[in-house]
């Protein structure tokens, strides 16, 4: 295995707080009172500081997701980057982000985010169109969403995504059209689209919903590059579009295979070649990482959920399945740079069969989904697990 | 030597359904060869299959001791017969060991195709019958009414049957006396040389096949040299034995009249055919039983394990069912589509139905089964003739001159409200009319010629579907006949699937193709591209379907980096794509090739 250590490492910080659950979150998130924030906070921050993997090293992105952690006030948040900024070297020019959503931030928390390195903001606003967010169980409009925006900018936050959503109950292809140009209006750096998925145990799940076919949903996604690309935006990754310099270091990291060291519930590491995931139980975490947690063997504790060692074939599928996620695609040579021998040896049927479909290309040593295969790339990725 | 005069040898005929198992289990009861307690429910139906479906696969015997109302003790051999059609053959030999036959009927449902076919089969033995009717202790019972109709249809005496309960065990004691006073005693010589029936066999994996037999002259003892007539196999005794309730108790000698059996360290069933004279190698018989005949299989479809890796599996999990089956017959043969697998002959499509259930559940194989197919005669402009058991296998047609096909003659009892729907079924299934008699004011028994590859798809279903299930079917094979026959092949994204391919009658060529393909296209998943489903004679199109395309399937945000989740999702799409089976660039599901078998829509 190489040795990894001279490499940047990247950072998830987890914030399973927002203001109400929306109606298609299967996300570690909901509600909690500012004392149980700061207790999770404090188990966070000890997490940060002793979990002691990857200690001293440079860290190129910081990523705080959700939730929704703009619900945290900029003295809620400061230990916490302290603690990864006294942990760990955080580059001068590494990538900060937080996830935030309309109407949680006002000046001053804007103004502290900035003080604290923060310099990339990922506004969740989903639709242009009130009575669509109404539908997702969003907590604002879209007038609020341009308020906080308007102030964003007005702060200083000169790298902003904005998070979209198609193929929405009730959503026509219209509709979608015309968000996509609204936001694009508004020139953020970056967008990402997704379409929306109902996933199993949300409220989404057990409604009768008038989703779009599979022919609208088509039509949605091929709308939303072309539009994008009157505007500017580039797409990178199969739901992320950005312009000239700013597309999303942090997750393309993942895309590539980066370490990175989650922390917070929840929170997925990839680190030596090990996958973690870290407990989902909010008590467990607690007690692991918890003010009284003088616990002597942390993973006896429960601290991972899942510790998944990577084989060999599992690298190789990874990094096709993840690497194809980018427009780029992935590089032969850089696989064979690290599995030592040729693409071809191992996926050669594979990819000969979807390049003979169509759904795959090669341009210069690279392979990659044709825009057809983009479409179905579920159905070809699985075909490149070994 | 047990007294010939103290012996009945006896079997129990009935339709299926109308309560031969559970008398038997009565009868044994009664006689205290086993308490209440020891009983397991049906007792001589012991595999799972059997007792689940309500039906006797294999024959089955027992020895009773009897002690009637005179004061005489009678040993009774009891000999359970297979109720179904497919084993006619298996009956017809169980028959023949025995000197009379108890026919029981239900006096709610009367007489049924089967019972008319088993009595015929009884009385073509020469055996006395003795009719019984079962289950008075249903409401709808009318005993009265069935007598008359078993003395109307049948012709036989039957005014002072025994009207019984087998399931509370009323007067089930008249029966017992009744084979007494009534079944006539075996008459062998118990100083001419050995002559025996195999009537049936079974392979212990200690002492080798246990051949079941009826002596009917000389005596046989352990260290008799014997041979089977038959074959020509010739062993040495190593145990001789009788019938105990689900075990084997060996004794010194079988004297004429006896049923029993005998174990010689035989290797192979085969060896020891059913139908088989054994005698006395050293001093034989002058002439064999009459009757034998080589069961041929009726009905072949290709059995191919689910997973390929399991091939090994299968042909184990065969060869040790032919070892208790000898009518069970297999070979290996390829498909483009399935693999590896095995041709397999069958009696008939129960038997079939049979054997796939237990390789499924004793062998816990997955298995994909293709169409079944009868054997068709196949004439060659070179003047040869070829037995066709894979429509795969069919000459070009340039080559053939005409071809044959297997008819049956069936026998389909239906109260008269169905008659019209029955009719217009089997005038679908190519049937020709043959008579049709009444056997009381609501009920007939019509008679057809029928196609016998036009009744091994879902001829039952369908007669059971159009008469609410109150239609019952017997048949036999009654010959071979020219028949205007093609290969219809299917073909998925261009290419044909071996597996799929059969043989039909022209004028229903295009009607079968049309609901091939629809069910086909039901079963396809959609996948990258789309998917041409066409029906095929030579080299037209009859029919065709189209699966479109799949447009979307993409995976969503990858939220915290957490790939762990994603992988999984992909997992589960390749688990699933595990389950089918790759022919060209096409993934067909297993299923597929079973649904193709159920096609009738009425």
């Amino acid at each position: 295995m190489k040795d990894s250590g001279d490499q940047t490492l990247e950072i998830y910080i987890h914030i399973p707080f927002c203001i109400k659950k929306c109606a298609y979150c299967d996300f570690l998130s909901g509600p909690a009172s500012v004392s149980r924030q700061n207790l999770y906070l404090r188990a966070l921050t000890r997490e940060i500081r002793e979990r002691k993997d990857g200690t001293g090293r440079r860290v190129s992105s910081v990523f705080i997701g959700g939730g929704t952690p703009s619900v945290l006030s900029g003295e809620q948040l400061l230990p916490v980057m302290e603690a990864v900024r006294e942990t760990f070297t955080v580059l001068p020019e590494a990538e900060i982000t937080i996830e935030a959503n309309p109407g949680t931030l006002d000046r001053e928390k804007l103004a502290a985010y900035r003080r604290m390195g923060i310099n990339r903001l990922s506004i969740g606003l989903q639709s242009a169109k009130d009575d669509l967010l109404k539908k997702l169980g969003r907590i604002h409009d879209y007038e609020t969403f341009v308020k906080t925006w308007l102030l964003a900018r007005e702060e200083g936050f000169r790298n902003c995504n904005v998070d979209l959503m198609f193929a929405i109950p009730g959503q026509s292809p219209e509709d979608w059209q015309a968000t996509l140009r609204t936001v694009a209006a508004l020139s953020p750096e970056h967008i990402s689209a997704y379409s929306l998925i109902v996933e199993p145990g949300t409220p989404f799940a057990g409604m009768d919903l008038a989703l779009p076919d599979e022919d609208t949903e088509y039509a949605m996604y091929e709308d939303t590059a072309r539009i994008l690309g009157e505007y500017g935006y580039r797409q990178y990754e199969i739901s992320n579009y950005a312009r000239d310099g700013f597309a999303c270091r942090h997750n393309i990291g993942y895309w590539q295979r980066k370490e990175y060291l989650g922390f917070g519930l929840g929170a997925a590491s990839l680190f030596k070649e090990v996958r973690y995931r870290n407990t989902v139980d909010p008590d467990t975490y607690s007690r692991v990482w918890g003010e009284d947690g003088a616990v002597p063997d942390r993973r006896t504790a429960g601290q991972y959920e899942e510790v998944t060692p990577l084989t060999e074939p599992d690298r190789m599928a990874e990094f096709m399945f993840l690497g194809l996620r980018m427009t780029e695609g992935v590089s032969g040579q850089a696989f064979e740079q690290q599995f030592g021998k040729p693409l071809t040896a191992v996926y050669g049927p594979v990819i000969d069969k979807y390049r003979s479909l169509g759904l795959l290309a090669e341009e210069n040593g690279r392979i990659l989904l044709t825009r057809p295969g983009i479409h179905v790339s579920n159905t070809i990725m699985a075909d490149f697990l070994l | 030597m047990t007294d010939q005069s103290r012996i009945r040898n006896f079997c129990i005929i009935a339709h299926i359904d109308h309560g031969k198992s559970t008398l038997a289990d009565r009868i044994i009861e009664k006689t205290g060869l086993l308490t209440e307690r020891e009983m397991q429910a049906q007792i001589l139906d012991n595999m799972d299959l059997e007792r689940e479906r309500g039906i006797t696969i294999k024959s089955q015997a027992v020895r009773i001791v009897y002690k009637a109302r005179n004061g005489e003790e009678y040993i009774y051999n009891l000999i359970d017969t297979p109720g179904h059609v497919d084993f006619n053959y298996e009956v017809s030999r169980s028959l023949a060991a025995c000197d009379g036959a108890i026919l029981v009927v239900d006096a709610a449902q009367g007489i049924e195709a089967q019972t008319l076919a088993n009595v015929y089969l009884a009385l073509d033995h020469d055996l006395d019958v003795l009719p019984v009717i079962n289950k008075i202790d249903l409401p709808s019972a009318q005993p009265e009414r069935v007598i008359n109709e078993i003395e109307d249809v049948i012709g036989l005496e039957a005014q002072d049957a025994p009207r019984i309960s087998a399931k509370t065990g009323e007067n089930v004691d008249e029966v017992l006396e009744a084979i007494a006073e009534r079944i006539p005693a075996p008459n062998g010589d118990p100083d001419a040389p050995l002559k025996a029936l195999i009537f049936d066999s079974v392979y212990d994996s200690y002492k080798g096949v246990i051949v079941f037999i009826r002596v009917m002259d000389g005596v046989v003892r352990k260290g008799t040299p014997i041979r089977m007539m038959a074959t020509g196999f010739t062993t040495e005794v190593v145990e001789v034995g009788y019938f105990g309730a689900g075990q084997f108790i060996p004794c010194d000698e079988l004297g004429a009249g006896m049923v029993g059996y005998l174990t010689a360290s035989i290797k192979n069933v085969r060896d020891t055919r059913v139908g088989d004279t054994v005698t006395n190698d050293a001093s034989p018989c002058a002439e064999a039983l009459p009757g034998y005949k080589k069961v041929n299989p009726m009905v072949y479809c290709g059995m191919y394990p689910a997973d390929g890796a399991r091939y090994g599996d299968l042909r184990d999990a065969l060869e040790k069912l032919q070892l208790n089956d000898a009518s069970l017959f297999y070979e290996p043969e390829t498909s483009v589509a399935l693999g590896f697998g095995f041709r397999c002959g069958f009696l008939g499509l129960l038997h079939l139905e049979i054997i796939q259930e237990r390789l499924e559940r004793e062998y816990n194989l997955d298995l994909v089964t293709t169409a079944p197919s009868v054997i068709y005669k196949v004439h060659k402009t070179d003047g040869t003739v070829i037995d066709l058991t894979n429509p795969t296998n069919l000459p070009d047609p340039s080559e053939i001159e005409y071809m044959e096909e297997p008819l049956v003659n069936a026998e389909i009892m239906v109260t008269t409200e169905f008659i019209g729907p029955i009719m217009d079924l089997c005038q679908e299934r190519r049937g020709q009319y043959q008579g049709m008699e009444y056997i009381e004011e609501t009920r007939a028994v019509l008679r057809y010629k029928l196609p016998l590859n036009e009744i091994i798809y879902d001829f039952f279903d369908a007669l059971k579907s159009r008469s609410r299930g109150y239609a019952s079917l017997d048949y036999e094979l009654c010959g071979y006949e020219r028949s205007e026959l093609v290969k219809l092949d299917i073909l998925v994204n261009k290419e044909e699937v071996d597996a799929l391919s059969f043989i039909v009658h022209g004028a229903t060529a295009y009607e079968r193709g049309r609901k091939m393909c629809e069910k086909l296209k039901e079963e396809i998943p959609r996948q990258l591209f789309e998917i041409p489903i066409q029906a095929a004679i030579g080299s037209k199109i009859i029919a065709r379907e189209t699966v479109k395309a799949l447009r979307k399937d993409v995976l969503a945000k990858c939220y915290g980096g957490d790939i762990t989740r994603k992988k999984k999702l992909l997992e589960k799409q390749k688990e699933g794509k595990k389950r089918m089976r790759q022919v060209g660039n096409v993934e067909i599901p297993q299923k597929a090739f079973m649904s193709v078998l159920k096609l009738d829509d009425n």
